[in-house]
């Protein structure tokens, strides 16, 4: 089944002309209600009137992550706040997060789109969605519970966390559906496989997963596990959130809803176009947003699309799995974390060497995350409670920088890699992508 | 009285403390006492040797993480109740020992102090009779 049969099937003609009447429009709106955007068409020397069709869309400026901490926390609405009924923020790197508003149309776009996904999932109104990403300034839990009631079904907003009784109300209320990370799921499942309920007697089946990278042999282990079919959700905070895209039946690639959230794979270092069907870093125009609309917004992700027509059906462009980023973010137990950020509480904290080496991996499907240092030379000591100290110290510091604590290793001097370009500060053993 | 303790940092990694008696070996310094203590990843080795200067040197060219610490070497029988009655003497004055570790020749022990008040230490000991080595002749045991 599909929720918005007429979009999700239209010939890509059909489509084009679509894209291309609402590129038009949302580059006026967005020239004529932000000074963000005015000024950066101007600096290209672009007006709206030079936007006719969808292929006009290169000559628009690109948008990045930094625009948006640059402009903290409302200078990229082009809505007035009389016109935005909520705002999501999404985890900073200094300090600074980034706010997104939306418009309650922008509100209803979203729903619309988790709901594209619950129905290619195979979700109906008789379905019961556990959904147990977190609530709050964090699209993923709002953002899942706006598509549920919008296709009709019933809800249990969980959000994340307390286990025990996630799977309890699992079994007792007979969820059908359960929303969350990938590696939440895994945890949940291996947490049923060890309490005394067992398996048939759980009604799940169908997982939407998503907000974290994952593999194909997670979703089988997910499959196994919990006795579903578990399906990719795809969404950024600065697009909407969840629901940006999702898997069919198939599950041979994400349908993007690209009648509203346009899609572009750039070279990401020439920011040229790439040719069809080739590697390169995802961009996405929102075609239809009022509160905050993002002109070529460059997600980082590293991915290409396919644009022939689906076994299911539909001839929404479909994006394949994400091959990695095009910059050095980590996402580490949902976490954003940038090695920028331990590099600047090292450099902040006099004890230690200004180097540092970062490995991340997953053990029993649970994010590890150590960060190697040195001390330098006058702070070593015979004195172990010193040295834990010192430890101690920098662990804290990191968590609140970053928001998770990393194991920290302090390692004999000299020990990490030092380089006369750029370093190479991250080993990621998780092959995720 | 007070003699020069070196500390080396050590990861817990196979074959760390071999490289450095290797190193002092090769150097022709001998390493008279030394103690490890150690959590699930690192170690600090303390020990004391016969030439400081010179093992620090081949130390650091190395690239190890050494520090100096000044410490107090107690020599008493190796007797019965003969470590008892120092200590005794020591908790009595409110002194805080942060560590300790001994060896042992024939009839004589040599126990080596951290306090927390070096010269307090010093003195306390010295009051009672108690018997200090000096660093020079530890060096050479």
């Amino acid at each position: 089944m599909m929720w918005n049969e007429t979009v999700e099937t239209m010939n890509r003609e059909d489509m084009r002309k679509l894209q291309s009447y609402r590129l038009k429009r949302v580059v006026e709106h967005a020239y004529h209600n932000s000074t963000f955007y005015r000024r950066k068409m101007q600096e290209m020397d672009v007006t709206p009137n030079d936007i006719q069709t969808i292929d006009d869309i290169v000559k628009l400026p690109f948008t990045v992550k930094q625009d948006l901490r640059d402009n903290y926390p409302f200078g990229l609405m082009a809505a007035p706040m009389s016109e935005i009924v909520r705002l999501h923020a999404s985890s900073g790197t200094t300090g600074k997060p980034i706010v997104v508003g939306s418009t309650r149309k922008d509100l209803s776009i979203w729903a619309e789109a988790v709901a594209r996904c619950l129905y290619a999932y195979g979700a109906t109104k008789n379905d019961i969605a556990q959904v147990s990403y977190g609530y709050g300034l964090f699209t993923g839990g709002l953002g899942a519970h706006a598509g549920v009631e919008t296709i009709g079904g019933t809800v249990i907003p969980m959000s994340s966390g307390n286990t025990e009784k996630q799977i309890q109300l699992m079994h007792d209320f007979g969820a059908n559906i359960l929303c969350c990370t990938p590696s939440y799921a895994l945890f949940l499942a291996e947490t049923i496989h060890a309490s005394n309920i067992p398996l048939k007697e759980f009604k799940l089946r169908i997982g939407a997963f998503g907000a974290e990278p994952w593999t194909d042999n997670m979703r089988k282990e997910l499959e196994e596990k919990l006795n579903i079919k578990a399906y990719d959700i795809y969404g950024l905070t600065e697009i909407c959130g969840p629901g940006v895209g999702g898997e069919c039946e198939c599950q041979n690639g994400t349908h993007l809803w690209e009648d509203h959230f346009f899609p572009e794979i750039v070279d990401p270092v020439t920011l040229q176009p790439v040719a069809p069907g080739e590697q390169g870093e995802l961009v996405f125009t929102t075609l239809t947003k009022e509160g905050m609309p993002m002109l070529r917004y460059r997600t980082r992700d590293l991915t290409s699309l396919n644009y022939d027509k689906c076994p299911c059906g539909r001839t929404a462009v479909r994006m394949n799995r994400i091959l990695g980023r095009s910059d050095d973010m980590l996402i580490i137990r949902g976490v954003n974390v940038f090695p920028s950020q331990v590099e600047s509480v090292i450099l902040e904290l006099p004890e230690f060497e200004p180097h540092y080496f970062i490995i991340v991996d997953r053990v029993n499907n649970t994010d590890t995350f150590q960060v190697q240092v040195e001390l330098r030379p006058e702070y070593y000591s015979d004195e172990m409670n010193k040295v834990l100290a010192l430890k101690k110290k920098i662990a804290t510091r990191m968590q609140s920088v970053i928001g998770i604590q990393p194991e920290i290793r302090i390692v004999e001097p000299r020990s990490i890699e030092r380089s006369m370009g750029k370093a190479k500060h991250v080993q990621d053993n998780r092959k995720l992508y | 009285m007070l003699a020069k303790q070196l500390s080396i940092f050590l990861e817990n990694k196979k074959g760390r403390f071999t490289e450095v008696a290797r190193i002092l070996g090769d150097a022709g310094i001998n390493m008279t006492a030394f103690t490890v203590s150690e959590n699930s990843d690192f170690g600090i080795l303390r020990l004391i040797v016969s030439d400081t200067e010179k093992a620090i040197q081949v130390l650091r060219d190395k690239l190890y993480g050494v520090s100096v610490t000044d410490v107090v070497c107690l020599r008493c029988p190796n007797t019965a109740g003969s470590l008892a009655k120092a200590m005794e003497i020591i908790t009595a004055n409110g002194i805080f020992v942060e560590y300790m570790y001994a060896f042992s020749e024939g009839e004589t022990a040599n126990v080596i102090i951290r306090p927390d008040d070096l010269e307090k230490c010093i003195r306390v000991l010295q009051d009672n009779k108690l018997e200090l080595l000096a660093a020079d002749d530890l060096y050479k045991l």
